[in-house]
């Protein structure tokens, strides 16, 4: 697989690291009244879908960035290719 | 049928003209007590032991493809109990005790071979790990050896031993551990669920549950909708798909595990041979080619294919502990999808729907578990209760603290 970098191009997959579906930059408020609920979900639970998934990829042997890459897990095909920076930012969190 | 040498002889002289098909095509009916949604090795001994062992036989088998088409015809045809952890260690070792039985008990030979599992021990802490892990082993009554360099040398004197890096310091030695033959395990129980009346469908998909008021009543298929008074889904590899359409999301993520054979070789490996210091597992098949493979891919797939540089990492792991391969040519590759759960263990379980049940989450350690997994999953939609050896296996273990972590990583599929 080509990950397409924002910023450095397109990179071959073996240089990044892969963490998991994005929804874990969504990060629970730990003082809400169902936080243990909802860190349970947020840990534990995926959706783990067949098709497009958006996760987060790690730039570990380039610029340390972290990605969200958007793939299809049927085909292996990249979409889309953003930086969590951008994405955090867009959900109204700090980075 | 029974099988026999006795059967052999005389279809032999008499124009093998007595033997029947090994298990029927039946068509579904519109209802049975229990279906079981997945014909792979899972299902298929689940069916078996729910037969055999507890007497329900109004059951169907749903195979969305044919019998033994997911990972049971895709593993690496490994067995072995050498778990620490005693929320796994007591089942995996019911499992081997299945294991040794089996090709009399389902009168079919699947070929089992205990010709051994050593793991490799790298540094003076890992082999004390291993002291550690068999001495685990030997409470839940398996065989364990721990073995020091001399002897990891008789048994496989092709090894690395004084490697620069990763000198070879022990082993921990499982003789009762070997290799199946993967696709007769699935024949074998089909043929015995078979022939104890069970249904087996093949090319009949589940495209979803009949679920009214948190009460599972059946199934929609392909070749219709069967009503059930229990729906057990055992389709790992595909689970977190299936259950969406029971509306639940799982602790799983599906990953991609690629495994090798090389060209037929003499008689070299003696058994099981892990590496301690990558991921690299060898063995070698009857026809003589290097049975072996390493990590998953790392990343959510359902492809059943990988890519290149997990190939190169596993051949170099091989290279590194056993560098006189180097001339061996790959001669097949494939991938199959696992459930790798939160912390690397199964689930065997009811769910919080009535009648819906579920067995997944074997990571890449399911084909070892196929007896057991059938027989306490089989015990719990007979009984309701867990079978003893599985009564941590459940999916509501992570909410309450209790994760069965083997390899004590957390919450990260990608690293079991």
């Amino acid at each position: 697989m080509i990950i397409d970098h924002p910023l450095l191009g397109p990179r071959d997959a073996a240089e990044f690291y892969v963490l998991g579906d994005a929804s874990l930059i969504e990060r629970p408020d730990w003082q809400d009244d169902n936080a243990a609920a909802a860190f349970d979900s947020y840990m534990h639970l995926r959706d783990n879908p067949a098709g497009e998934h958006r996760e987060l990829w790690f730039h570990e042997q380039g610029d340390r960035s972290w990605l969200v890459v958007t793939r299809n897990t049927l085909t292996h095909e990249v979409v889309k290719v953003e930086l969590a920076r951008d994405v955090a930012l867009a959900l109204g969190r700090s980075t | 049928m029974r099988y026999s040498a006795f059967r052999i002889l005389k279809e032999g002289l008499t124009g093998n003209r007595g033997w029947t098909p090994v298990w029927r095509e039946p068509e579904p009916k519109p209802a049975y007590d229990i279906v079981i949604v997945g014909g792979g090795g899972h299902g298929l001994s689940t069916a078996y032991y729910l037969a055999k062992e507890f007497g329900v036989t109004n059951v169907a088998v749903l195979e969305k493809g044919w019998l033994g088409s997911g990972n049971i015809g895709r593993n690496t045809t490994i067995i072995r109990s050498n778990y620490m952890l005693p929320g796994n260690e007591p089942f995996y070792e019911f499992s081997m005790k299945l294991w040794e039985g089996l090709e009399q008990d389902f009168n079919y030979n699947a070929m089992v071979s205990q010709r051994g599992i050593l793991n490799l021990a790298h540094s003076d802490p890992q082999r004390d790990g291993y002291a550690r892990r068999g001495n685990a082993m030997r409470m839940a009554g398996a065989d364990a050896v721990l073995l020091d360099a001399d002897g990891v040398r008789k048994l496989c004197p092709f090894l690395d031993f004084d490697n620069a890096r990763f000198p070879i310091r022990a082993g921990l030695w499982q003789p009762r551990g070997g290799t199946v033959r993967h696709d007769a395990v699935a024949w074998g129980y089909a043929r015995g669920a078979d022939s104890r009346g069970i249904d087996i469908i093949q090319n009949c998909e589940v495209t979803g549950f009949q679920i009214k008021d948190g009460v599972c009543s059946g199934v929609e298929t392909s070749r219709g909708t069967i009503a059930a008074k229990k729906v057990a889904v055992c389709v790992a590899g595909s689970s977190s798909h299936v259950m969406a359409k029971a509306g639940m999301r799982l602790p799983i993520e599906s990953h991609v595990l690629q495994a090798f054979v090389s060209e037929g070789l003499k008689p070299v490996i003696p058994g099981v041979v892990t590496f301690g210091a990558g991921h690299f597992y060898v063995s070698q098949s009857d026809k003589g080619g290097l049975v072996f493979g390493g990590d998953i891919d790392g990343y959510n797939t359902y492809a059943q294919r990988g890519n290149l540089p997990v190939v190169e990492d596993v051949c170099e792991g091989g290279m590194a502990l056993m560098p006189m391969i180097g001339r061996a040519r790959l001669l097949r590759m494939w991938g199959g999808i696992m459930d790798m759960s939160m912390d690397g263990s199964p689930f065997i379980d009811k769910t919080h729907i009535d009648g819906l049940y579920f067995n997944g989450g074997w990571c890449y350690g399911g084909f070892k578990a196929t007896p057991a997994s059938g027989f306490c999953y089989a015990h719990l939609l007979a009984r309701d209760e867990p079978h003893p050896t599985a009564t941590e296996m459940r999916l509501d273990r992570f909410s309450r603290g209790r994760p069965i972590d083997e390899k004590g990583m957390g919450a990260q599929p990608n690293l079991h």
